[in-house]
């Protein structure tokens, strides 16, 4: 890393009120990078499941489903209408899994924390660290599926360049909730829960079926959930329909990211220290 | 560990720290192999009394979800758009696919940390064995509270599926029968992997490359006819993609018998040589 | 190591010199220091003072609030109430900057088992900040001088356990620390991999790293500490050096009778004035003297017959069983 490299989020984070550190969250994303030398098959792993959903969910089944109705009157075949969404909740599950059960491994199984804070580094740094760490790897795999789509033929816009931030995006909404939920975790028993919240997630949020196929009267509380504002963000960019409802959804996910590390970082500093 | 153990059903598998509750008096001879399996029943059993909820939580509640939301919100879509799939209601398609599904699921969750974990974390086989058991019992052991697991799995999911009118009575008695002999069928197979194991990273391997791509491919959501012509074999050889056929069959109502037993002999076969080559991982492993 | 970012300049102004004490004798200072969790109270009101150079130690037994002061002094638990400073910082204000200075070896081995033995200590000199290139030149030294350097590219699980104490000592150096901090260093290792740790401890007190321990080995705070604080409960019952201590509370020699009876109390009236001092333990009497070898014999003479009769030097152990009526390992 280069003498006059800062790390990116520096300014954004010195800005928030989070807990003492020195600033090296850097190393903490560098010990991650290192432990990837021995894990690199469980990594490379990691990308082909969204793979495996879009070839059997979504190419399996647009041969039996035919072509969906991605509102508005846009008619587009399945796996066009499926590939996005499976984009924004790979990038949910991972940055919940980095930031809950990974997060939570290290904390209590393997004490790597009590190394850590021995040493300069605070919590502050530990928080941000993990949190890049998880955004590198789902950006990583968010590319990758990107270029899968194009491959497959389910991408129709150039727009669609766009959602690799948009997944980015979704990851940093999800690590920030994940990082609060996991100061709030006291036992492996704690997991189910998270998937609790999170699988319903996964297979509600309009994901493989349009929202338009709820009844009239319940489709404002699947809107409001996190994922269907990850996932229409990324349908629409990837469809290019792109307008002014897409704005709202960036904001959703940047005030519900935002929330989430004001409340892990109030919080941290009890977890890590005490 | 440094990856998620991302199982499509949501199954997460814990390993505990219970204390054996078995009692063990003075044995008059030397026992058969695997008569004191029982013993190492219990205490699986006795474990399980106490982390039943979590578990339950996600081998119960997971599967319905998947009906739910595929069922019956992707259902829509599959029959306005083709009457269903050969005239079968989607959620009578996907219904018996996620029964079999859960069986293999609960199957490879239960036969895969736990057994490790008791080979190497808490060394609960090494406890056991200290004590009058063979190996042969610890597989039988293990293996008889795993078929516990999948059956009260498939229990639930098979008599939430028949109220929301997604299966045939009482058809679907027999075939959720079918389906704890699927999942069965996968666990010694997957226990024998797992007592060789050094370390989890091999785990995602298994559940990525294995349990996940069977899950999506081999006739769950869509006929694997709609597959690729290469890959239509490689599915048939699954023990899953026999339990879900076999099931289907049952719960719509309409089993060609014949068929049935032959993927039923298909499945005992994987459940026999499973165990033999179980019992052979767990000696060399446990006893050297 | 001039510009590596807000870590690094800290680290570098700290190796600088900033803190204006650097050279005063007085390392960590302690004063009514109180650590509570709830309605327990850990650590009660210690005062405690560590000069630069010395082995410092702390001895007691499970659950006297050894851990939660070393904690404290590391500047990871944040103190209830008293005055801490450590190098002449505030932890609560200095956290990071004391960090710094400091090398600390805990009670259970943390170390990273997703890499390997070299990049455990790389990493490590990483979150000081630094530099790639000096932190893999440092880790090569420590693991020399840990004895480590065959498995280097090992990695960390299938060391025994002395290794990976050695290997936790050898990361804790990497930031050349003004203070070692050793919780119960030895604990669970095997005698050989006790004694060639001591010996590499031995070596960095004449160095010049002051030594601070935790333990509740009394043969460990013998050989190793120069001073030691007695803790019991959370709170000190005495303070000085080993043979200070023992002079103090104890007689230099001690006999231990044992008789074939499950319980000693009723012999100690027949011991009554072989010594200064009798302890009744469930398993044997202890009688301290100051001349073992005369008080065996007026054993004899008075016409006991003991199972086993042991004349020895006293240690820290008597000490301890002085002053609280319990032994250090319970």
């Amino acid at each position: 890393m280069s003498n006059a490299t800062r790390s990116w989020a520096q300014p954004i984070v010195r800005a928030l009120p989070i807990p003492a550190g020195a600033g090296m969250a850097r190393m903490l994303v560098e010990r991650n990078g290192r432990s990837v030398r021995t894990f690199w098959p469980t990594i490379v792993s990691g990308f082909f499941e969204p793979v495996f959903y879009l070839f059997s969910l979504g190419v399996g089944l647009g041969t039996v489903v035919g072509s969906v109705d991605a509102g508005g009157g846009t008619v587009v075949p399945y796996a066009v209408f499926v590939a996005p969404a499976l984009l924004a909740s790979s990038a949910m599950n991972g940055a919940v899994f980095d930031t809950t059960g990974n997060v939570f491994f290290k904390l209590k199984y393997a004490r790597l924390y009590d190394s850590v804070l021995a040493t300069p580094l605070g919590p502050r740094d530990v928080a941000v660290g993990e949190v890049t760490w998880a955004l590198l790897r789902g950006s990583a795999y968010a590319a990758m599926f990107l270029l899968v789509m194009a491959l497959a033929g389910t991408v129709t816009s150039w727009w669609a360049v766009l959602t690799l931030p948009a997944a980015l995006l979704i990851g940093l909404a999800f690590a920030g909730v994940g990082m609060a939920a996991t100061t709030y975790m006291r036992s492996w028993q704690d997991l189910d829960l998270v998937q609790l919240a999170v699988l319903p997630m996964f297979l509600f949020s309009a994901t493989f079926y349009p929202l338009s196929t709820y009844p009239e009267s319940i489709r404002w509380l699947i809107q409001i959930t996190p994922l269907y504002q990850g996932v229409a963000l990324a349908r629409e960019l990837a469809l290019g329909m792109v307008s002014w409802t897409t704005v709202n959804h960036v904001a959703y996910l940047v005030v519900l990211g935002l929330i989430g590390i004001l409340v892990a970082a109030r919080r941290l500093d009890r977890t890590l220290l005490s | 560990m440094s990856e998620t153990r991302a199982t499509p059903l949501g199954e997460s598998a814990h390993v505990d720290t219970a204390v054996p509750t078995a009692h063990l008096s003075v044995l008059p001879q030397d026992p058969r192999p695997g008569a004191l399996f029982g013993r190492a029943f219990a205490y699986w059993l006795t474990v399980y009394r106490r982390t039943w909820l979590g578990s339950a939580i996600s081998s119960f509640l997971a599967p319905l979800l998947y009906l739910g939301a595929l069922g019956f919100g992707l259902g829509t879509l599959v029959n306005r758009s083709g009457g269903g799939i050969g005239g079968v209601p989607y959620v009578e398609f996907v219904a018996p696919g996620l029964l079999a599904a859960t069986a293999m699921q609960t199957a490879a969750g239960e036969a895969s940390y736990p057994v490790m974990g008791a080979v190497k974390w808490q060394r609960q086989y090494h406890a056991m064995l200290a004590a009058p058991l063979g190996t042969v019992d610890l597989v039988l052991g293990h293996a008889t509270f795993i078929l516990v697991r999948i059956t009260l799995a498939c229990a639930a999911f098979t008599a939430v599926a028949a109220v929301l009118g997604a299966f045939a009575w009482p058809l679907a008695v027999v075939g959720a029968l079918v389906a704890v002999l699927c999942g069965a069928a996968h666990a010694p197979t997957i226990m024998a992997f797992s007592a060789r194991q050094d370390n989890d990273g091999n785990f995602n391997l298994l559940f990525r490359f294995g349990i996940i791509p069977m899950f999506l491919f081999a006739g769950t959501f869509f006929p694997v006819t709609q597959l690729p012509g290469w890959l239509q074999p490689i599915a048939w050889a699954t023990p899953l993609w026999h339990g879900t056929t076999a099931v289907r069959q049952l719960t719509l109502g309409r089993p060609d018998w014949g068929e049935i037993a032959g993927h039923c002999a298909y499945l005992a076969l994987w459940l026999g040589v499973g165990l033999l080559v179980a019992v052979r991982a767990y000696r060399s492993r446990l006893v050297s | 190591m001039t510009d590596q970012g807000t870590g690094g300049a800290v680290v570098a102004a700290a190796a600088a010199g900033a803190g204006a004490l650097e050279h005063a004798p007085v390392l960590i200072e302690a004063r009514g220091l109180t650590k509570t969790f709830g309605d327990f109270t850990a650590v009660d009101g210690i005062d405690v003072e560590v000069h630069r150079g010395e082995a410092f130690g702390f001895l007691g037994p499970n659950g006297a609030g050894k851990s939660s002061t070393m904690r404290m002094i590391g500047c990871v638990s944040p103190p209830s109430g008293g005055g801490l400073s450590v190098l002449g910082l505030d932890p609560r204000r200095d956290g990071p900057r004391i960090r710094a200075r400091l090398g600390v070896v805990p009670q259970r081995d943390t170390l990273d088992e997703e890499l390997t033995v070299r990049e455990n200590v790389i990493v490590y000199a990483r979150y000081f900040g630094i530099p790639r290139a000096q932190a893999r030149a440092k880790a090569d030294e420590l693991l020399e001088f840990a004895q480590l350097t065959e498995r280097a590219d090992s990695r960390v699980e299938p060391l025994s356990g002395g290794m990976k104490r050695r290997l936790t000592i050898a990361r804790s150096l990497v930031n050349d620390p003004d203070i070692l901090l050793l919780d119960e260093p030895t604990t669970g290792l095997d005698p050989q991999a006790r004694h060639v740790l001591w010996d590499r401890l031995f070596r960095l007190k004449r160095q010049g790293v002051t030594l601070v321990l935790t333990t509740h080995y009394m043969d460990e705070a013998e050989q190793l500490c120069d001073r030691l604080v007695v803790m019991d409960g959370g709170r000190i019952v005495a303070e000085g050096s080993p043979r200070s201590l023992i002079a103090q509370w104890s007689t230099r020699e001690v006999l231990e009778l044992r008789f074939p009876a499950d319980d000693h109390a009723p012999f100690a009236a027949d011991a009554d004035g072989l010594g200064e001092r009798v302890e009744v333990l469930p398993d044997r009497l202890l009688v301290y003297t100051d001349d073992g070898d005369a008080a065996a014999e007026a054993v004899v003479a008075r016409g006991l017959h003991p199972l086993s009769l042991l004349v020895r030097r006293a240690t820290l152990e008597d000490v301890f069983l002085r002053l609280t009526g319990r032994t250090l390992v319970d």
